[in-house]
């Protein structure tokens, strides 16, 4: 089991709030990811979860009963930090063994729990290695070794890719997600790159200075963004925001429209521009067109094999059904 | 582009400090040296102690009869190792608090601990000598290796803060996460991850304690009487006895000396950590 609630908790350090009073379920079972730029408070929420920082006001519920005032220890959450904190002067088997060690855990047992999470997680060659002697990648499956051991209520992860180079982190990513899918327990991850977030979620939580933005599935983000921010943090490359005159047409302060549901022709269309950088991934193009009004640059998505090139004069038109509408608050409109 | 050395520089650098190491040997040498002589060839002329007198152990026995050296020798063992031990104790939890959960203050007190190392020590010497007549406790080791614990302590102190500092502050959350206690968190992660710093710790302390002689001397008499006290029985107002004094000074040093000479790569490590990253 590991549901978690958080009600009205509030985080200040000194005189500066960084969490105003929040609320917040996440599902026994249920990968979350905490996502937002830096400083925007994730961290600090998963901190308080884990009780590694006190809470200034409000309460945390841990499957129900009241764990606010439980030292981490206590709380049968495990963590897996962005520099791994391994302990550096013990062995694979006795990282992955600690906490079984600190809980007192026969010797058979412990052993037969470190044999098997080494198995799923390629480590049994290593289990005498210290960890200085690994690549990164192996370290984090170390940290993650040593996480599941314990057989939390839930896992705590604090970036924990954001070490690793791109291609270690796109494999890992799929470990991490297929871990979740054998032991079904819940997940709280905490990233600052929204692809991590989209790929793995159930749940997003995207996170603003302290505030929760929205909460949604992946797709509910990416289809119905709740307002400005939130539209402009999930998808890649970003959403258009297009102001003014072409806004006011749809009777809204701002519209937003996706990379990719913009259609480009180079003989007509709504509206025209000339095309700057291309980013060409062989799959996809991304091109920055200059001179649309009200959004310079516009970026659009298209076929990796476009014959563009810079200073082209193109047309571009959105697809109309796919057009977000949001009011000079921020927030949607409809 | 690296700085260009030439040959005659090189030979210049070699022999300045070749030399200047010989000057700051010399002294130690020259004890060395008299400490095989006899008391009337020791106070001949430099060239004859060298070449014109025999090489005699005399020294060492009449030394060794006159007075106790192991029992001065175990008066510094216990007192330098006991002093650093207890220092030890008091200064893992000092450390661990100012550098992992410091206050607004943390830095003054750091300050003010060093600030006391400043002090003349003979200006608490009556105080000190007075509780100690008090207490009972003049001429007795138990004395000896709190007042000398009690002067290592900022260094300790200030040393194990300096090493604690460089351990990065989630190994010890995720050993909190783990399930460790606040007495585990210490004993099984931050202990074993500070001990090369811990090691030139205790080195430096057992060998500024073993030399310390402004205490020892003043708060002893026979019981307690480390090796320093043992050297400084041979300068007596019958006349200073070179041979002798040399003997009981080589004796004393001595074994330092070869610790110090086994663990100097360690203390050298000890004492640059952190400085370069």
């Amino acid at each position: 089991m590991g549901r978690i609630q958080l009600k009205q908790v509030q985080k200040k350090f000194g005189e500066v709030e960084v969490i105003p009073p929040l609320d917040l379920t996440i599902e026994d079972g249920e990968f979350t990811v905490f996502v937002g730029p830096s400083g925007c408070g994730k961290s600090t929420l998963l901190r308080l979860i884990a009780g590694l920082e006190d809470t200034s006001a409000g309460n945390i519920e841990i499957d129900g009963a009241d764990a606010t005032d439980l030292p981490p220890a206590k709380r049968g959450l495990a963590m897996v930090f962005q520099s791994y904190a391994l302990y550096p002067h013990m062995s694979v088997r006795k990282n992955i063994a600690f906490p079984m060690k600190m809980a007192k855990m026969p010797e058979d047992e412990q052993n037969r729990r470190i044999e098997s999470a080494a198995k799923a997680l390629n480590l049994t060659d290593y289990l005498d290695r210290k960890p200085g002697q690994l690549s990164g990648g192996q370290r984090q499956r170390v940290a993650i070794g040593r996480a599941i051991v314990r057989e939390p209520a839930a896992f705590l992860f604090d970036e924990p890719l954001s070490n690793l180079d791109a291609a270690l982190r796109v494999g890992m990513r799929m470990e991490i997600g297929e871990l979740h899918k054998k032991l079904e327990t819940t997940m709280i991850y905490v990233t600052h790159d929204q692809v991590e977030a989209m790929t793995m979620a159930d749940k997003i939580v995207v996170l603003q200075a302290g505030v929760i933005e929205q909460v949604g599935t992946p797709l509910e983000l990416y289809r119905a963004p709740r307002n400005k921010f939130v539209a402009g943090f999930i998808g890649s490359p970003k959403m258009n925001l297009i102001e003014g005159s072409e806004a006011a047409k749809h009777d809204a302060h701002t519209i937003g429209i996706r990379p990719e549901h913009i259609d480009v022709s180079t003989t007509e269309g709504q509206w025209q521009g000339t095309v700057g950088v291309s980013e060409h991934l062989g799959s996809d193009t991304f091109i920055h067109i200059h001179g649309v009004p009200g959004c310079d640059p516009m970026t659009v998505r298209t076929v990796g094999d476009i014959a563009v090139k810079h200073g082209d004069t193109v047309f571009l038109t959105p697809n109309p059904a796919l057009i977000h509408k949001f009011g000079a608050d921020g927030l949607r409109l409809i | 582009m690296a700085r260009a050395v030439t040959n005659k520089t090189k030979v210049w650098n070699t022999v300045t400090s070749g030399t200047l190491g010989f000057l700051m040997f010399f002294p130690i040498l020259w004890i060395l040296v008299l400490s095989f002589k006899t008391e009337e060839d020791a106070i001949r002329a430099p060239l004859e102690v060298l070449f014109a007198s025999d090489w005699t152990m005399d020294s060492f026995a009449a030394v060794q009869a006159r007075s106790d050296y192991f029992k001065h020798f175990m008066n510094s063992v216990i007192i330098s190792v006991g002093s650093t031990l207890v220092g030890l104790l008091i200064a893992i939890p000092a450390a661990w608090a100012m550098a992992f959960v410091p206050a607004k203050r943390t830095k003054d007190v750091l300050m003010w601990m060093l600030s006391t190392k400043m002090l003349p020590p003979v200006g608490v010497l009556i105080p000190i000598y007075l509780i100690f007549r008090d207490l009972g406790i003049l001429d007795s080791r138990i004395g000896l290796t709190f007042v000398l614990m009690m002067i290592n302590l900022p260094i300790i102190i200030w040393m194990l803060y300096t090493y604690f500092k460089e351990i990065p502050g989630e190994i010890l959350e995720a050993a909190r996460m783990d399930g460790a206690s606040l007495r585990e968190e210490v004993i099984y992660v931050l202990t074993p991850m500070a001990i090369p710093g811990m090691a030139s710790t205790v080195l430096l302390c057992i060998i500024l304690a073993w030399n310390e002689a402004f205490w020892t001397l003043n708060l002893t008499a026979a019981n307690a009487a480390p090796l320093t006290a043992f050297i400084a029985s041979y300068s007596s107002p019958e006349g200073l006895f070179y041979a002798k004094l040399s003997a009981a000074s080589i004796m004393a040093i001595a074994p330092i000396l070869i610790m110090g000479w086994f663990s100097q790569k360690q203390l050298v490590r000890g004492l640059t950590f952190g400085a370069v990253k």
